[in-house]
């Protein structure tokens, strides 16, 4: 008796498994496995990889690898149609379309994030403003000290991130360079590089000489924020995600993902994903601006 | 029986041979890796850029001059502070301090050089930087003398254990002799026991100096890392960059093959060169005065 109830129960159950083992292929099948190929902006990369983190958790069926390389590669990549999104931190250019066109690419671009980059000084400096000029002749060394943008008589200490990092780069075409692409400034050679925003937080907040800048996300309480200008005698405005995405603060940036013109499903799917609020918590969590939202 | 007692000492032999040898294996596999990885940098950057003072390495400007200069400021600093205090620490654990004091003493020493630099570094910016700042009215505090001061704390735990050891182990019969002589105590330290442990204590300094130049992650987080030449008088109180740090900033960075990648393997073996300078410069002195000091002993 208890022989065959042990039976039956065995029975039962593999019948099951084989029954589960079965089906298993074919409910796997419907939505089958996609991989989206994502590479570009390095200054982009830490997020997209955040998001491609995130999204394989909430859709387990789709695979996203994500490499950095730069805007430049990321493009290049997308003409050769060797990735499905090209990360970008700075527009297409029209060239790189019109080798897009020649080899029936079409380039779709899309705004995922925003990206502004703060002034900081220590609370004890009277400064609150600076014009993007000013900006550039302090970090190029042509102003060294506070009393000649109506601060104290104290030097100027120039603290910058290190040259690897994507906000350096960002600060140096268009702030000390002012965003022309035939100025050749550098920054001054007494800047000190430091290598992490708590390095840079750290000292502006103990020292009132310094000046720094840093991606808006990573500015903390206890620094103070400068009011940033085009011109001398036009709108000085602090960053803020709302200033950032009306464009009136200067230092700001768009960051792009760009797929070819026929995206299938899946990379449509994540794009839609990317611009939902949920996605945008993750921007603002990695120091950038989050799109507006619609 | 006999047989296996010889092929243990055979293998243990070999093994002990092998693990002498290998030492010299690696270095020389080391040197190799950055002479391949380096040399590139001769033919793709002019010898002018080489010398010149930016560095820059976004633009292609690739002077190592500020960088040198900046290393060798910085452990000369630090050279400054270690080895007085380092050396005095170690007379006065193995010579003068009563039997209790010792026992404290040196593991606590040993305690000072177990912790990480980074800790040290991060102690540094928060504390010693904005510290230093304020006393001498600095710009900023994040300069070579911050650095120097960290790795002279990193260098004297060594300097001490090794220079300490070295005292311990000259004869007591020495200092015996010294003391039967009428020499006073201090005497006796200066002119027997410390020209005694000589080429110990200088082993100390070398490998206290050795750990200085190495050192990264302290220097990074307290100099400033800018790249300006120290040649004025006031260097030591203004930022510096060092060759150690600059490799540590960029390197996770930089393309593979590329340019800018041969030239931080380059000034790796730079780095590589001056200490390997260094440790023969010392050894040299410390072999002739050995010969000096046996023959006045002896």
């Amino acid at each position: 008796m208890i022989v065959s109830t042990i039976c039956m129960i065995l029975f039962v159950l593999l019948s099951s498994c084989g029954h589960a083992r079965e089906t298993t292929p074919s409910s796997s099948h419907t939505p089958k496995i996609s991989t989206i190929v994502n590479k570009g902006s390095d200054t982009l990369v830490n997020l997209a990889l955040a998001w491609a983190e995130k999204y394989q958790q909430l859709y387990p069926n789709v695979e996203i690898s994500v490499t950095g390389g730069g805007s430049g590669t990321g493009i290049a990549a997308l003409i050769n149609g060797t990735v499905d999104i090209a990360n970008a931190s700075r527009q297409i250019k029209p060239e790189e379309i019109q080798q897009a066109k020649a080899n029936g690419v079409n380039p779709i671009e899309f705004v995922v994030a925003r990206d502004a980059i703060a002034i900081i000084v220590n609370p004890e400096n009277p400064v609150n403003r600076l014009t993007i000029q000013q900006l550039s002749d302090i970090y190029s060394g042509k102003i060294n000290n506070w009393k000649e943008v109506e601060g104290n008589d104290r030097i100027i200490v120039r603290l910058s991130r290190e040259t690897n990092s994507g906000t350096h780069v960002f600060f140096l075409e268009n702030v000390i360079r002012l965003g022309d692409p035939n100025n050749k400034t550098l920054f001054s050679t007494d800047t000190l590089l430091l290598p992490s925003s708590e390095g840079i937080t750290a000292e502006t907040r103990d020292n009132p000489n310094v000046i720094g800048y840093d991606g808006l996300g990573y500015v903390t309480p206890d620094v103070k924020v400068i009011a940033v200008g085009s011109k001398p005698d036009g709108l000085f405005v602090l960053p803020s995600a709302d200033t950032v995405n009306n464009g009136q603060y200067p230092i700001a940036r768009d960051l792009y993902m760009y797929t070819n013109s026929q995206p299938s499903g899946a990379i449509t799917d994540y794009i839609n994903w990317i611009m939902t609020p949920e996605a945008q918590a993750i921007v603002t969590q990695l120091g950038f601006v989050p799109i507006e939202k619609p | 029986m006999e047989s296996t007692k010889n092929l243990h000492e055979y293998i243990l032999t070999r093994l002990i041979k092998i693990s002498g040898y290998s030492a010299i294996i690696f270095v020389l596999m080391i040197f190799y890796f950055l002479l391949r990885e380096g040399l590139p940098t001769i033919g793709e950057v002019s010898f002018t850029n080489l010398i010149s003072l930016r560095w820059y390495p976004i633009e292609n400007y690739f002077g190592l001059l500020p960088l040198i200069g900046g290393s060798l400021i910085v452990t000369l600093g630090a050279a400054i502070f270690a080895i007085p205090i380092g050396i005095c620490t170690a007379v006065f654990i193995a010579e003068v301090a009563p039997r209790w004091t010792r026992d404290i003493l040196k593991p606590l020493v040993e305690v000072l050089g177990g912790i990480p630099s980074v800790v040290l570094g991060f102690l540094g910016i928060l504390i010693l930087a904005p510290f230093m700042r304020r006393l001498l009215d600095l710009p900023t505090g994040l300069t070579a003398l911050a650095g120097s001061i960290l790795l002279g704390g990193i260098a004297i735990p060594t300097i001490v254990s090794v220079a300490e050891d070295a005292l311990d182990s000259v004869p007591r019969s020495y200092r015996d002799a010294a003391l039967a002589l009428g020499a006073t105590q201090w005497q006796t330290i200066w002119r027997v026991t410390l020209p005694a442990a000589r080429s110990g204590v200088m082993t100390a300094i070398m490998l206290g100096i050795g750990r200085a130049i190495g050192e990264t992650m302290a220097v990074m987080m307290v100099t400033g890392n800018a790249a300006v030449l120290p040649i004025k008088w006031n260097s030591l109180f203004l930022p510096v960059r060092t060759m150690t740090a600059t490799i540590a900033a960029e390197m996770g960075e930089v393309a593979k093959n590329s340019t800018h990648y041969h030239v931080l393997f380059f000034i790796g073996l730079v780095l590589f060169l001056i200490s390997l300078g260094i440790n023969i410069a010392a050894s040299t002195a410390v072999f002739k005065q050995r010969r000096r000091a046996e023959r006045i002993l002896s």
